[in-house]
């Protein structure tokens, strides 16, 4: 048969890209109470450890971990030791709950197929939600140090802090300091953000991807104990967590700075590019 | 460039040995109101599914005003919209909100035709409410504003009266008729007949997959005329005389009577001839088989898929 024509249909004027989908990522991110969970956890931890130090009047600081014994000299030692124990779980949990979740939980509820029946590519549907979750991340991050500085400040004094080296900075050097050591806290967060994203992209399943990613935290951290795999331990992205730790010494030891974020970027690059091949090429189907 | 506003070729989709769709060929002109019409798993949704891109197919094409939505991305949905099974819409946020969230999406002014499009649907009182909060009839409805808003010349819809209420139903058929004749362009899949015979003027059945009628509904349902439904004082005497009556075909046993196919002459000799053989005629009807029938018809015909208009039924007993 022939059928009757008509001239396509052009979108005309501007037309909507990744800051679009970015910017809805956001609103809907906020307007989820989980949102509000994971920055809540991310402030209290530091002012559960506050209020311990506080109760504990008599006694010292964790001395297992870099800074311990200065919490108590100086409220900036607080949000550098909240850092190494947010290393362990708790960071890559909430950066886990929502890169494991922005994927896998628009496919199960159906909502993938109405956004990408709209007028974006899937590519800049994906890297709008990337952008959002790595934004979600930071602020976490934010949060964590910044609640730690505050409250550590207001209970212990904003003294000068003595560095890893030995060498004692002013108040201002070494805030200054504390942002950098959690700007390169935040390259290993990509990494496990990127992972999540990975997950999420794959299993379609958003606990699957959360459980998924804080697992594959949990295991490099296992690895990283085994002293016969000792070799292993620079190329591990949990090691990374560490390399902050270079920034807090006179002079500065770049090493383990730049190898965190190199190390990072070769977890986060792999995965985020697998993630989007499979996301521009899947079927949609669910819901 | 123009192009009909739908046209698969051999369109083909497999989940391990099962075949979904089986070599679907689609036409729909501009203007058309097309019924995508089959039971319950027999393709509709993943055919629709990857004529929006959101599958590929294993083999064949689907355009969409002459662009393929798998190499032109979004850009081949220009002026298309509608949804596949229910519309899906984020429930922590209000249907105003949601209709934003999509409107930014789509570009092109959308954001300024959503509070025509929320009047369109009778959503507005509502609008600021959460769309968790809504009914299944209401997200339908949000489901149609949403589209509106791409300002489309063609709409897909995946069985929108799915879940409502008798009002609701007709409501939306009110609503879908509406739209076309504002020179919409609408794919209406649909497992229910009256739906499809009210709103659509060209029909594709599907089977298992495959395509056994596509065409005007109009010259399917003529496509019975001829047929005759006959009761008398003796059907069996009259089904063996009917049988040897030149130009009298197809008889059978059928609703408490004799169904048979000819043409006026051939029934009114026929007629004549039970008379002499002292039988007597109780109702000799024309009958036009509706929708439903033809759609059984072709839907529960044998695996071999060869039954059309027409044709017997095999839960039909013929006389030969």
């Amino acid at each position: 048969m022939t059928a009757h024509a008509l001239d396509a249909p052009v979108l005309h004027g501007h037309r909507p890209g990744v800051g679009t989908v970015y910017r809805w990522e956001i609103v809907k991110l906020r307007a989820q109470k989980r949102t509000y969970l994971g920055f809540a956890a991310a402030m209290v931890v530091p002012i559960i450890f506050v209020v311990a130090l506080l109760a504990d009047s008599g006694g010292g600081g964790p001395e297992d971990v870099p800074f311990g014994t200065y919490v108590r000299e100086t409220g900036l030692a607080i949000p550098l030791v909240c850092l190494a124990f947010g290393a362990i779980w708790l960071i890559p949990l909430i950066t886990a709950l929502v890169g494991g979740d922005i994927v896998a939980t628009e496919d199960q509820n159906g909502t993938l197929k109405t956004i990408l029946t709209r007028s974006v590519e899937r590519w800049q549907v994906f890297a709008g939600k990337t952008l959002a979750a790595l934004t979600y991340a930071a602020i976490v991050l934010a949060l964590f140090v910044g609640t730690g500085l505050l409250l550590g400040g207001l209970a212990f004094g904003f003294d000068p802090v003595t560095l890893l080296s030995g060498t004692r900075v002013s108040t201002g050097h070494g805030i200054a300091l504390i942002g950098a050591a959690t700007l390169s806290y935040l390259t290993p967060v990509i990494g496990f953000a990127a992972i999540a994203l990975l997950l999420s992209t794959v299993t379609r399943n958003s606990a699957a991807a959360v459980v998924g990613a804080l697992m594959t935290s949990l295991m490099m951290q296992v690895l990283g104990a085994v002293s016969a795999l000792n070799f292993l331990d620079p190329y591990l992205l949990s090691t990374q967590f560490n390399a902050w730790q270079g920034l807090l010494r006179e002079p500065i030891d770049w090493a383990p700075v730049v190898r965190g974020a190199w190390v990072s970027a070769a977890y986060a690059i792999p995965c985020l590019f697998a993630a989007v091949t499979v996301f521009v090429r899947r079927d949609v189907a669910g819901g | 460039m123009t192009a009909a506003p739908i046209e698969a070729r051999g369109l083909v989709k497999r989940y391990g040995d099962v075949t979904a769709v089986d070599n679907v060929d689609l036409t729909v002109g501009a203007g058309d109101v097309y019924g995508y019409l089959g039971p319950n798993g027999a393709g509709k949704t993943t055919s629709l599914r990857m004529l929006l891109g959101l599958i590929r197919p294993d083999e064949g094409t689907a355009k969409l005003f002459g662009r393929d939505p798998l190499v032109e991305g979004a850009r081949a949905l220009d002026g298309v919209a509608g949804f596949v099974e229910a519309p899906r819409f984020y429930p922590y946020l209000t249907g105003r909100r949601n209709l934003e969230l999509v409107a930014a999406l789509d570009g092109d002014g959308a954001t300024g035709r959503i509070g025509e499009a929320l009047d369109t649907v009778e959503l507005s009182a509502r609008a600021k409410d959460r769309v968790g909060g809504y009914s299944h009839g209401m997200r339908q409805r949000l489901g149609i504003a949403g589209a509106l808003l791409r300002d489309p010349k063609l709409l897909l819809l995946d069985e929108p009266t799915t879940g409502l209420d008798p009002a609701g139903m007709r409501d939306m058929r009110l609503l879908v008729r509406r739209l076309a004749d504002q020179g919409i362009t609408v794919l209406l899949s649909s497992h229910l007949m009256g739906e499809v015979e009210e709103l659509c003027d060209r029909v594709a059945i599907v089977r298992t997959g495959k395509v056994v009628y596509e065409g005007s509904l109009h010259e399917l349902l003529s496509s019975t005329a001829g047929r005759y439904l006959l009761r008398t004082t003796d059907d069996v005497r009259a089904a063996a005389i009917a049988a040897e009556r030149p130009g009298i075909g197809d008889v059978r046993f059928a609703d408490g009577g004799l169904a048979l196919s000819g043409s006026e002459e051939a029934a009114a000799a026929l007629s004549i001839a039970l008379g002499e053989s002292g039988i007597g005629i109780a109702a000799l009807v024309p009958h036009t088989a509706t929708l439903e029938e033809l759609f059984f018809r072709m839907t529960e015909g044998d695996s071999t898929g060869r039954v059309a208009a027409g044709e017997p039924s095999p839960r039909e007993e013929a006389v030969r």
